[in-house]
């Protein structure tokens, strides 16, 4: 066994490990930090495929900004929710399990899945990144389209959270 | 492995048959020990200067007995007493949460040293990504300190849990967006690549002093701004705040678990007080260091002294603003982080762009 199969291994299974430990946990801001060993392994897998910008980036995005935001709401709601349960549980069973099974049917179905990543040195990923994004005839446009989404979420989201001028107090 | 000074040092001494796994391991423990052993003694002396500091602001004398000069030896005193107190785990407090979280914060801080260039040729690893990976490391303590305060079980520390949660998201934006006039300036991520970038001018081309110094000045105050929000530090300590949540997060911490909160407050003050020197303040360099012949070992030492006053003044800054400024209110808090740094840092972001282009136009 090769340092790069353990390595892998190794990550997968923190990948999988902090993934199944969050769906199982019956507290919810336990499965929230069981999200964290997941994003590790995660990040973990793209150090192993020499995609390091990648790896640092889903650590300080994801384990930096979202399990945060994650578990700030968590810690704001109460415990159990306002939904009856019954209603709730058939529908998120459909709910997970149909992307999965869509996925799984569409790797299954693929006609070889001998393929392997080629591994490579990192060597300078930023640099390569940057000007793929940044350059015309690169991945400009799709990059702007989607710097244009998320501003628009942005000011929606804003728009839904703020309080009406009347409701509040003047201070 | 590339630039781990250890791993050079090793391979020089090691029998030629010696795998290189062998080596890497054996690098990686002797710098995790490094490491701890500079953090340790960083904190001793920081807490000693923070006493002494407080105690002279304050027209006290501060420490004055333990050791003999100046009480010198009194930090020395509480780590032995941390050490040797009981470690207490509540019955109600989450079992694993509790016990992982001061891992995950101490573990987090330590791993920021890996990348900081304390002189020339020392340094752990020298990695493309730099101060991207010092951030993304840095974001995890976060979590630690959100761990810590759930796991406790407390409602102070809850609090406190949730104030560094929404505090710590904030604030992040300006930090990182601050970080990226010098990286302009630069052109790298790496932090050992910009101190060999301000060598020039006999050892006085820092970064401030460059022909971009009308955005780095502004850039350095926001980036020092945000990390002593980032960092818990007063007047930003919203936390911990004692007189509010008596100790915030840690506070049904004892012994070595609440040692480690302690250590990982000072080690994230050195770091950042070390990216601070080495992107905006000249790193190593330092004037006359033009007459030293390149391979002399007096360059390291004196460039590792270098790098350590001007870090350690820029520590001394934080614990001066800590005795002098007031508390913010959460809400206050918030709406420096939002109204006015954010904002700020876009524009300090656009200028410094717009003058790196022309420059390179020209």
């Amino acid at each position: 066994m090769n340092g790069e199969v353990l390595s892998f291994s190794l990550f997968s299974a923190l990948a999988v490990g902090g993934a199944g430990l969050a769906l199982f946990s019956k507290s919810a801001v336990r499965s929230a930090f069981a999200l964290l060993a997941s994003f590790l392994g995660v990040a973990g897998l793209y150090l192993v495929l020499g995609a390091d910008f990648l790896a640092v980036t889903q650590i300080l995005l994801y384990a930096g900004g979202i399990l945060v935001l994650y578990l700030f709401g968590l810690m704001l709601v109460p415990p159990e929710g306002d939904e009856p349960r019954a209603l709730r549980r058939p529908l998120a069973l459909v709910v997970a399990v149909a992307p999965v099974a869509v996925l799984l049917i569409g790797f299954l179905s693929r006609p070889s899945h001998g393929a392997r990543a080629v591994l490579a040195e990192p060597t300078e990923t930023v640099k390569e990144i940057g000007l793929a994004l940044l350059r015309p005839d690169g991945w400009l446009l799709p990059f702007e389209y989607a710097s244009i989404l998320l501003l628009a979420a942005l000011v929606g989201a804003v728009h839904l959270a703020r309080r009406s001028v009347s409701n509040e107090e003047a201070e | 492995m590339d630039g781990n000074f250890i791993s050079h040092l090793l391979s020089a001494s090691l029998p030629p048959g010696f795998p290189f796994w062998g080596l890497a391991l054996l690098a990686a423990f002797l710098g995790a020990l490094c490491v701890v052993g500079f953090v340790s003694i960083l904190a001793l002396v920081s807490v000693w200067l923070e006493r002494k500091i407080a105690g002279h602001i304050q027209a006290r004398l501060g420490p004055m007995r333990t050791g003999g000069w100046h009480g010198w030896s009194q930090t020395l005193a509480d780590a032995i007493k941390l050490l040797t107190k009981e470690d207490v785990i509540l019955r109600g407090a989450d079992p694993v949460l509790f016990r992982l979280a001061p891992a995950l914060v101490m573990g987090s801080a330590l791993a920021m040293f890996a990348v900081l260039p304390f002189a020339p040729g020392v340094q752990f690893a020298d990695i493309d990504l730099g101060v991207y990976f010092l951030l993304a490391v840095a974001s995890l303590t976060t979590i630690g300190v959100i761990m810590a305060g759930w796991g406790s079980n407390n409602k102070w520390s809850l609090y406190g849990a949730m104030r560094e949660a929404a505090q710590a998201t904030s604030y992040e934006i300006p930090l990182a967006l601050s970080l990226i006039p010098p990286i302009l300036h630069f052109g790298t991520f790496s932090l050992l690549s910009a101190t060999e970038q301000q060598s020039g001018w006999g050892g006085m081309q820092w970064y401030i002093f460059s022909d971009a110094f009308w955005v780095a000045i502004p850039s350095f105050f926001l980036f020092f701004t945000a990390a002593l929000a980032e960092n818990k530090r007063a007047p930003f300590d919203l936390p911990e705040s004692e007189s509010e949540l008596v100790a915030g997060f840690h506070t049904e911490y004892s012994g070595l678990r609440f040692a480690f909160f302690f250590l990982e407050e000072y080690a994230a003050m050195f770091a950042a007080s070390a990216v601070a020197t080495a992107y905006w303040l000249g790193g190593w360099n330092f004037p006359g260091m033009t007459f030293l012949s390149t391979g002399s070992l007096w360059l390291p030492i004196l460039g590792a002294l270098a790098f350590l006053l001007k870090a350690m003044f820029l520590v001394c800054v934080m614990i001066w603003i800590r005795w002098t400024l007031p508390r913010l209110r959460i809400d206050q808090v918030m709406t420096l982080g939002w109204k006015y740094l954010t904002p700020l840092a876009l524009g300090i972001m656009v200028a410094a762009a717009g003058w790196e282009a022309w420059r390179a136009s020209l």
